[in-house]
């Protein structure tokens, strides 16, 4: 038994990045190779250990963005100020530097193939990534499960995965912007956060028992989950992931 | 203080264990509810992490690790069902 439980444990592995790719101003995609890596499931993060040359160490979570696809895994990083990783990641890391990972990890906030009921996504600023997997995911295995986005994103220069979400939306995908700064010209709704009207016009009824997953910031995942259990979700449905931040 | 949720926890908790705990439904010694551990309140703001319950706020778990060594307290958990399959 012991035997068997020091096998299961995860460590750091060695990664090297492959290639990347801006996805707005500030947000990048890095593509990252790691030998040996297990695949993943949709929603699930790693861990990225950065070590500097005294020997401090910052550990940070990000989520993948990509679905399983051999030794190659993509995660987008949107730099927080004063950051000790992300800003690194975003900006001064390149092509060819190696970084340590570690992961996948977190089984609970994942969407699986075998899944097939609605399925409401509801995303703040990069919150959106674990969901892009989860649409990724969704589109891989040609899964019927019906899904909708709800993407809450300062302006429409700061939306994340533009173009592909277009081509998702073109292929029948109901996707929901709130703008909260800058909204473009002749949108219907001023510039405002996701509120309970909102919710209840752009996403799926109680009745209908989706499987929610929300992702973003601590005080918008705060505010999402609270409304959409006090418009009658199981809470149980509603699951959540924080990054952290105001 | 904001808190993250327990998928957070994932991470170190897979440095301990074989399987992912957080994943695991766990019933609070405090007010009896069961979920997920994933689902639970995630302080990590500190030198360890805290997870509690989000119904009673009681402690569920703490974890402390230091370089070769953890220290795990799960007195606020009166069990914890994992998927074995």
């Amino acid at each position: 038994m012991a035997r068997a439980a020091v096998l299961g444990r995860l460590t750091w592995r060695a990664a090297t990045v492959a290639a990347m790719r801006d996805e707005t101003a500030t947000a990048r995609t890095l593509t990252l190779d790691i030998a040996g890596w297990p695949g993943h499931l949709a929603g699930q993060h790693v861990d990225i250990r950065l070590t500097a040359p005294d020997g401090y160490t910052a550990v940070r979570s990000y989520s993948i963005a990509s679905v399983a696809d051999g030794d190659r895994i993509d995660v987008t990083v949107e730099p927080v100020r004063d950051g000790e990783v992300s800003p690194y990641l975003a900006r001064v890391v390149g092509v060819g530097d190696p970084l340590e990972v570690r992961g996948p990890v977190g089984g609970w906030f994942t969407w699986r193939a075998a899944q097939s009921e609605p399925v409401q996504l509801v995303a703040g600023g990069s919150g959106v990534v674990p969901l892009m997997a989860m649409l990724r995911a969704r589109a891989a295995a040609a899964s019927a499960a019906p899904f909708q986005l709800l993407y809450s994103t300062r302006r429409p220069d700061t939306v994340i995965y533009h173009d592909e979400l277009s081509r998702c939306v073109a292929d029948g995908l109901p996707l929901s912007y709130a703008y909260t700064r800058t909204v473009p010209v002749g949108w219907p709704r001023p510039p405002a956060r996701v509120d309970a009207a909102l919710l209840a016009a752009v996403t799926f009824a109680p009745d209908e028992h989706p499987t929610c997953y929300v992702c973003g910031p601590t005080a918008f995942v705060e505010t999402v989950a609270d409304l959409m259990v006090a418009a009658g979700h199981d809470a149980q449905r509603v699951r959540t992931e924080r990054f952290g931040g105001p | 203080m904001t808190h993250l949720d327990g998928n957070a926890a994932a991470g170190d908790l897979r440095t301990i264990f074989a399987v992912d705990v957080t994943t695991a439904t766990g019933q609070c010694a405090g007010c009896g509810q069961t979920a997920p551990l994933g689902s639970a309140q995630l302080y990590n703001q500190a030198p360890g992490m805290v997870a509690r319950c989000t119904n009673c706020d009681a402690v569920l778990l703490r974890l402390v690790t230091a370089p070769g060594r953890a220290w795990l307290d799960v007195r606020g958990l009166t069990y914890l069902q994992l998927e074995t399959a």
